[in-house]
Formats: C-alpha cells, sequence, structure tokens
C-alpha cells in the first residue's frame, strides 16, 4: 500500500535528511516510526503526505506517486489519507464540530451526512459535550482527539500520526495512543511516528527505527532499540 | 459545484464575522481608501465647474467697419460657424450694439445725452465668437487674418486679451492635467494600502491555509472564503464612505457655490448618490477580491 524505493532527501551536502530509505506497508499495519529528533522521521512523513518531494527515489501510496503529484493533484492524494501533528493544527476560527465536519466538505459531502457523521465521530473520541468549543477552550488531549477525529472521520485508508503524543502528559498519550489502535483494529493502517521509548514498547508491532537518515531496523514485533 | 459555491460563501461570511477585530480593521481602511476615491470623483465635478465657468468668460470679438453691408457680416458668421474649432457665434449688429450701450448708461446723464446728440450710431456691427476649447482662439484669430476678411474688420479683440487667454488656457489645461495625476496617483497609493491590509490579513492565515490543504480542501475551497471576505469588505466599506462622503459635501458644497459660481456639489452627490455608490461597490469589491486572491497565492503552493 505504501512503498518508499531508494528514497533521498539531501537539502545540502551538511543536511542530508534521508538516505536511501526503503519500506512497504500493507494493509491493516499499525507501524511505528522510531527515532530520535533529527532521525527522519518527520521528514518520511512530509514525503508520504506530498508536503515535499524527494530528491531521490519514488514514494507510492495506493494507486499514487506521490512524488510525482502536481498541485492540483494534492487535494484529491491527500482526502485518501488523514494526519494527525503534534501540534494539533487544527483551524482556529473554527469549533470541534467544524473542525472535524471540514475534513467531510472539502470533499463535498452533503449536509445531512457531516450532520450525521460528526456527532458519532466525537462520540467515539469521548467529545460530545465539546463540540461548540473553539480549539483555545480545549486542553491539549482534547485538542489532538479532535484532530483524530477529523483525520478518521472521512475513512482514509492510512493515518499518519507525527508524534501524536509529543504536547501531551502521560494520561493523554495513553488515551491518544489507545484510539489510534482502536482504529487500527477496526481495519485503518496507521502509521505512527514518535520517539516515545514506552508506546513504542507497548505497542507490540512493527517498528521501523531510523538513524540520521538511514533505515537501520525494521521488525515485525519491534522494540525501541537505538545504536 | 453548488455545494463547493455555497460552502465557499458560507466559510467567507462566518470567517469574516469570527475573525471580528482583523475584518473591522480591514474594513476601515477600505473605506479610508474609497473615501480617497469618491473625493477624486467629486474633485475632478469641482474643477470641471471652475474650469467651465473660466471657459465661459472667454470670447473674442470681431468689430466690422461700419461700411459693412449686414450680408457681408452673416456671410462671415456662417463661414466662422463653419470652423472645428467654434462653438458659437452671435451677431450683434450696430442697432443692438447701441441698444446695448444705452442700456449699460441709462444712469449716466453724460452720456445718454451725448449719444442721442449724435445723430449717427458710431457703434460697429460684431462677431462674437466662443471656441470649443480656450487654446483655439488663436486659431480663429488666425483664420481672421486671411485678406478677403481683413477688409472688413476694423478690430479683433484677442489681439488685445491674448495674454490673459493664453494663461487662462494653459491654467484650465494644467489643472485638468493636474487633476488626472493626483486622481492616478492616490488611487493607485489608495489600492496599495488596501492590498497590504489584505495581505497582512492573510499573512495571518497562512497556517490555517496549510491547514487546510493538508486535511484535502482543493485551491478554490482555500481561496474562495478569502475572496469572499474582501468582496464583503469591499461592499461594506462601498457603503461605509458613502454615508461618511453625504455629510461632509452637505456641509462644504455651500461654501463651494460661493467661490465657484454654477456649483451645486451636494446636488450632484443626492442625484448620483446610486452611480457613485455603484463606483464604490464596484472599486472596493475589484480591490478586496483581487487582493485576496493575489495574497491568498503564495501559500497555494506544494
Amino acid at each position: 500500500m505504501i512503498v518508499f524505493q531508494n528514497v533521498f532527501k539531501i537539502y545540502n551536502s551538511h543536511a542530508v535528511a534521508l538516505e536511501d530509505v526503503n519500506f512497504n506497508v500493507e494493509p491493516g499495519e499499525l507501524i511505528s516510526l522510531a527515532g530520535r529528533s533529527g532521525a527522519g522521521k518527520s521528514t518520511v512523513i512530509k514525503l508520504l503526505i506530498g508536503e515535499d518531494k524527494p530528491t531521490r527515489g519514488r514514494v507510492f501510496f495506493g494507486q499514487y506517486e506521490v512524488n510525482k503529484l502536481g498541485d492540483s493533484e494534492l487535494p484529491a492524494f491527500r482526502r485518501h489519507v488523514g494526519v494527525v501533528f503534534q501540534d494539533f493544527r487544527l483551524l482556529a476560527t473554527k469549533n470541534a464540530h467544524e473542525n472535524v465536519a471540514y475534513a467531510l466538505e472539502v470533499m463535498g459531502r452533503p449536509q445531512r451526512e457531516i450532520a450525521e457523521l460528526v456527532p458519532q465521530v466525537l462520540d467515539m473520541v469521548g467529545l460530545s459535550d465539546k463540540a461548540k468549543n473553539f480549539p483555545h477552550e480545549l486542553s491539549g488531549g482534547e485538542k489532538q482527539r479532535v484532530a483524530i477525529a477529523r483525520a478518521m472521520i472521512h475513512r482514509p485508508e492510512v493515518i499518519i500520526a507525527d508524534e501524536p503524543t509529543g504536547n501531551l502528559d502521560p494520561f493523554h498519550t495513553w488515551e491518544i495512543i489507545n484510539l489510534l489502535q482502536k482504529i487500527n483494529q477496526l481495519g485503518t493502517t496507521v502509521v505512527l511516528a514518535t520517539h516515545d521509548k514506552e508506546v513504542i514498547n507497548s505497542l507490540e508491532k512493527r517498528v521501523i527505527t531510523l538513524d540520521r537518515g538511514r533505515l537501520i531496523r525494521d521488525e515485525q514485533k519491534g522494540k525501541y532499540i537505538l545504536a | 459545484m453548488v455545494t463547493v459555491i455555497s460552502r465557499i460563501f458560507h466559510f467567507g461570511f462566518k470567517s469574516f464575522w469570527r475573525n471580528g477585530w482583523l475584518s473591522a480593521a480591514t474594513v476601515a481602511i477600505t473605506v479610508l481608501a474609497l473615501l480617497v476615491s469618491v473625493g477624486l470623483i467629486l474633485f475632478r465635478v469641482v474643477t470641471d465647474r471652475a474650469t467651465e465657468s473660466i471657459q465661459e468668460k472667454i470670447d473674442i470679438s470681431v468689430y466690422f467697419k461700419t461700411t459693412t453691408p449686414e450680408d457681408q457680416i452673416l456671410n462671415i458668421k456662417q463661414s466662422l460657424e463653419s470652423l472645428v474649432e467654434v462653438r458659437q457665434v452671435d451677431y450683434i449688429s450696430s442697432d443692438r450694439a447701441l441698444e446695448i450701450f444705452k442700456a449699460r448708461h441709462e444712469d449716466d446723464p453724460v452720456i445718454s445725452q451725448s449719444i442721442n446728440e449724435l445723430n449717427a450710431n458710431p457703434l460697429q456691427p460684431s462677431l462674437n465668437i466662443k471656441a470649443k476649447k480656450p487654446d483655439q482662439y488663436a486659431a480663429i484669430a488666425e483664420y481672421l487674418e486671411a485678406p478677403n476678411l481683413k477688409t472688413h474688420i476694423e478690430s479683433v479683440s484677442y489681439a488685445k486679451n491674448q495674454v490673459v487667454i493664453d494663461r487662462l488656457a494653459a491654467v484650465i489645461d494644467n489643472v485638468n492635467r493636474g487633476g488626472l495625476t493626483l486622481t492616478i496617483v492616490l488611487a493607485l497609493i489608495a489600492g496599495l494600502v488596501v492590498f497590504n491590509t489584505i495581505r497582512l490579513a492573510i499573512y495571518s492565515n497562512r497556517e490555517e491555509i496549510g491547514i487546510m490543504r493538508v486535511v484535502g480542501a482543493s485551491n478554490a475551497l482555500v481561496r474562495g472564503p478569502f475572496m469572499v471576505e474582501g468582496v464583503i469588505s469591499g461592499s461594506l466599506a462601498a457603503v461605509l464612505s458613502i454615508l461618511i462622503a453625504a455629510p461632509v459635501v452637505y456641509f462644504v458644497s455651500p461654501y463651494l457655490n460661493a467661490f465657484i459660481p454654477g456649483l451645486k456639489l451636494f446636488e450632484y452627490f443626492y442625484t448620483n448618490i446610486f452611480r457613485l455608490l455603484g463606483y464604490q461597490m464596484l472599486f472596493g469589491i475589484v480591490l478586496g477580491g483581487l487582493s485576496s486572491f493575489i495574497a491568498v497565492r503564495r501559500y497555494l503552493r506544494n
């Protein structure tokens, strides 16, 4: 489903973000991208959602060759993925309900369907009572749950989470990880980039470890091991 | 398509309302720009009327020898009327000139008496010529220099007034040209100020634009609401600019009327209010919409 084929990302001779990275992700998997800060996890995510292009190599997502997509093709492609970021990236002028609804609105889904689905998904992430609240009125954990609700509402094939627990306390961290696991159990592929050792070890799922831009380990029931 | 358009408008209106202070600031700046625009339109009306009233005062008179037969003068009048430069020619016969002279000096017994004592009418018949433009008098005066005309002509007032006429023509020309330059420069500055204000407002939304794109919004759905906001700002500012200008024009109008006779600025403003509002709307909407369109473009890449 996701294929990284000899991918290089070189900014200049002193800044090599990725070096010959190869891996596949199969449908329904939950994989963790592990590594220290600066290992290249975020670069992998950026290349995966078309926010950046590789210097060399190819990135496939289903029928799309992401590195070849033009500006006008990206929006349609991005509707196949749901993305969750460390800094939540919620629209500040929209409340929780509207932020979640936005993912369906951009796809042109009818209003009636949106009105029906959004409360269901907000309920699933435990935020039914915060639907009318704006992001600045929500806690970090709540914001991330809104972000996850937005990422999953259109039933994407993959949810990509880039350090989703980076700004959260341990309690909210587990809340988010449990939610991602639940989404994966329902059949959605999940790519989780994190440097949280405990999270990776507890998942007992496939771990791809990056170090200074190189893929140094790819294990089916992996642990967070560096060096 | 209909869904996308209705969502663009919905997002635009909502965002305009929720970004209250930012929207208010944009509207305020646009109002200032549109006040400049309505000011320029009214300035044009004032200078047009002022130059018109000066032009009305300029003319040249051709005085014929008393021996010239009336037919001959009327022939010359006709030939003058066929000139492209000439707007109007009035014939004043000797008798008519005497009537005017008498009427003017009615209260002066010395002059009235001396006229009555004369048996013959000493006043010459004349043609009073008005040109279409003040700089055309020289050409008309030159036409009158033709030998076949000159034999009948006693004098032409242009020679005496040439300096004044030329100077007035230059003043009128300068006012028109200066007015046009001023209009272009000020309109450009006003446009740039509004463009920059909108650019800053959109700059403050650049992260939101990035989020919309990551979520999968098409360029039209990202750009559209900002354009709708720009158009709302422009329309609101157009209405406000007319509401602010109305009392100012009402107050200033009588003073201007004393200065430039025949200038009824408020009457002009009042009778043309919908046309003015239309211009303002057009300027505001184009400015707001186009500025947003251009300002968002740079954030729509990749």
